[in-house]
């Protein structure tokens, strides 16, 4: 214990006296988040919306009335059909259209559950998943009220069916938070980790560290803990300015969310671990990192759509652990679905960790 | 000679492949010895020495270091050595105290005895002043000297040195030497490569290595007397002639 404090004291302290390492670690993900964020979110403010109610009664003008009493959203009119909501769309009258169908409210009554169809404006992606997320949000919070107040047991569900024009997918794949949490927490663990290990070779101290009653694996342990530690607080702080500066919605479970990362910042470690034990030299861990990098960028669903790639490149794409991981947090953080929905992500970049983990410990043994 | 013997080498041989590195030494190390370790680069001098640290196994033959087993109990041997390799390996962005601290807990030294050793050892350098500058701040020479304290810090009942005096002044590889003197006169076992034959003529006992094997292993006195030599530089240059590798 005295000795893996000893190591880990040290591995903070050559941390916090390299500014540029403080830097890459704590400022570039904050900067980074900001700049994407700020530039491609949303104000989500101010969501014009216009109301296509074919059901006409009671219950379809609660809801309505209280998107009109929200702060985000304001009421710009009313269409007759689906097809003049959509008018409004194109024409740049509305944001987004909410249509309730003819049997909505007989259907919430008897089956407590009914769906409505949310149409929106797909051409700013990432605008359109922050509007459909707080029209969901506020959906569910209806649907618990109009519970309540009517005493309904089980409680309404109201389902959103989101249909995006112009961008059937809404390709929300073009988040860029999501993306950027792949990738920073990738480019610290990955690249720091091994460029710390490689320091040491490269300075000969692993020679010294080698020939002490340290064990292997405390040197390893030592190394990572302070990398975790510091990616674990930058996946905070990106999270805090979500929601405080860059009002994004966080609509899953925090614990999963939590969850999934940790699993995703081990597979990083451990590559990380395992590019220290291939090169000799810290220019070569970084350039091995930024290798990592890169595929992480075009591969994980970040600047281009999975879906929409060639059925090639989405088998590449299925060997990136980004890619599972920024679609999880797509799904937790934006679309904020249930756990189990998110089981394959997990399941996969689980398996990742395991095969990386034991693949790097038992080459960092093999090379002393 | 001694009973007293720390290292105990028998027929140690390491075969990369169909190279082999180290081919059969046999040699003792008594207590208290200072035993140096020659030969050119490239005949093995670093392969026996790793096999000797813990740091890489044997393919075949014995070896004992303070007692114990070098394959099968590495870690004992490595709680009982002191290693400073050639690139007087310190942490350049910790302090002369951090370094220090740092060792001592990496050795299970207790807090006491690392405040107290410190505060000694700093003295003993002179580097009171200095103990609160960063590594990176000091002279090569006395990085070297803090460099080999640090490897005698936990004392070890041998020390490794692996080419210590590599590009330092001669004034200062003569000082470094009397803290080596003064080392085995504790009691600790000094075992040093070098590429110096002056410093060769400081070592109690000197083998030459050529091509994997141990050619010569005497006192300088007797090696000079043997290879009708006047220098240890002569008796080196008549041995490492043979070399066909390297």
């Amino acid at each position: 214990m005295n000795q893996l404090h000893s190591f880990v004291v040290k591995e903070f302290r050559h941390i916090f006296r390299d500014v540029r390492t403080m830097m890459i670690l704590l400022v570039l993900p904050v900067v980074m988040v900001l700049l994407f964020g700020y530039v491609i979110t949303p104000e989500v403010k101010d969501i014009r919306l216009a109301v296509v109610d074919l059901s006409r009664d009671d219950l379809t003008q609660q809801v309505v009335d209280r998107f009109a009493q929200n702060r985000y959203f304001h009421l710009t009119g009313t269409a007759g059909n689906p097809t003049q909501g959509r008018a409004m769309l194109e024409n740049g009258q509305a944001d987004m259209v909410l249509v309730f169908g003819e049997h909505f409210a007989e259907q919430l009554v008897h089956s407590r559950e009914a769906s409505v169809q949310l149409l929106l404006d797909g051409s700013e992606p990432n605008q359109a998943a922050a509007r459909a997320a707080y029209a969901q949000q506020l959906l569910l919070a209806v649907a618990q009220e109009l519970s309540a107040t009517m005493g309904v047991e089980p409680r309404f569900q109201i389902q959103p069916v989101t249909h995006a024009l112009f961008n059937p997918h809404l390709r929300s794949e073009f988040n860029f938070v999501p993306g950027n949490m792949g990738m920073i927490l990738m480019l610290i663990c990955a690249m720091m980790t091994s460029v710390s290990i490689v320091r040491e070779k490269e300075m000969g101290t692993m020679e010294v560290l080698l020939a002490s009653p340290l064990p292997p694996l405390v040197i390893i342990i030592a190394k990572l803990v302070p990398y975790f530690v510091i990616s674990f607080i930058n996946l905070v702080t990106i999270l805090v300015l979500c929601k405080y500066l860059l009002a994004l919605p966080f609509a899953g479970s925090l614990w999963a969310f939590m969850g999934i990362s940790v699993i995703y910042l081990v597979v990083s470690l451990a590559l990380g671990l395992l590019i220290s034990t291939l090169v000799r030299t810290q220019l070569a861990a970084m350039i091995l990192s930024l290798l990592l990098i890169i595929p992480t960028i075009y591969f994980s669903g970040m600047t281009f759509p999975i879906e929409s790639m060639p059925v090639m490149y989405q088998h590449v794409a299925s060997f990136i652990p980004a890619r599972w991981y920024v679609a999880a947090v797509r799904k937790l953080m934006i679309q904020g679905v249930e756990v189990q929905h998110v089981a394959r992500e997990t399941l996969v970049l689980a398996t990742m960790a395991l095969v990386l983990v034991s693949l790097s410990l038992a080459t960092f043994k093999k090379r002393l | 000679m001694n009973d007293n013997i720390v290292i105990r080498v028998e027929g140690l041989t390491k075969q990369f492949g169909n190279f082999v590195a180290v081919n059969h030494i046999s040699f003792d190390v008594s207590q208290g010895e200072i035993f140096g370790f020659l030969g050119a680069n490239g005949a093995g001098k670093t392969t026996a020495m790793r096999m000797l640290c813990g740091l890489s196994v044997p393919t075949s033959g014995h070896a004992t270091v303070a007692g114990y087993d070098v394959e099968r109990q590495p870690e004992l041997v490595k709680r009982n050595i002191g290693y400073m390799s050639q690139k007087f390996a310190l942490y350049d962005d910790l302090t002369v105290t951090e370094n220090l601290r740092l060792f001592g807990g990496i050795y299970r030294m207790s807090r006491r005895d690392i405040k107290l050793k410190t505060r000694q050892l700093l003295t003993e350098l002179n580097l009171t002043n200095e103990r609160n500058a960063m590594v990176r701040s000091l002279p090569l020479g006395w990085k070297q000297k803090l460099a080999f304290s640090l490897a005698i810090f936990h004392e070890p009942k041998i020390v490794f040195l692996d080419e210590p005096t590599g590009g330092v002044d001669p004034i200062t590889r003569r000082q470094f030497w009397e803290m080596i003197y003064r080392a085995a006169d504790r009691g600790i076992t000094v075992f040093v490569t070098t590429h110096y034959m002056d410093e060769a003529e400081y070592c109690d006992r000197v083998s030459i290595m050529v091509d994997g094997h141990i050619k010569a292993l005497d006192t300088p006195a007797m090696l000079k007397q043997m290879f009708n030599a006047p220098t240890m530089y002569d008796v080196f240059l008549a041995l490492a002639r043979q070399a066909t590798r390297g």
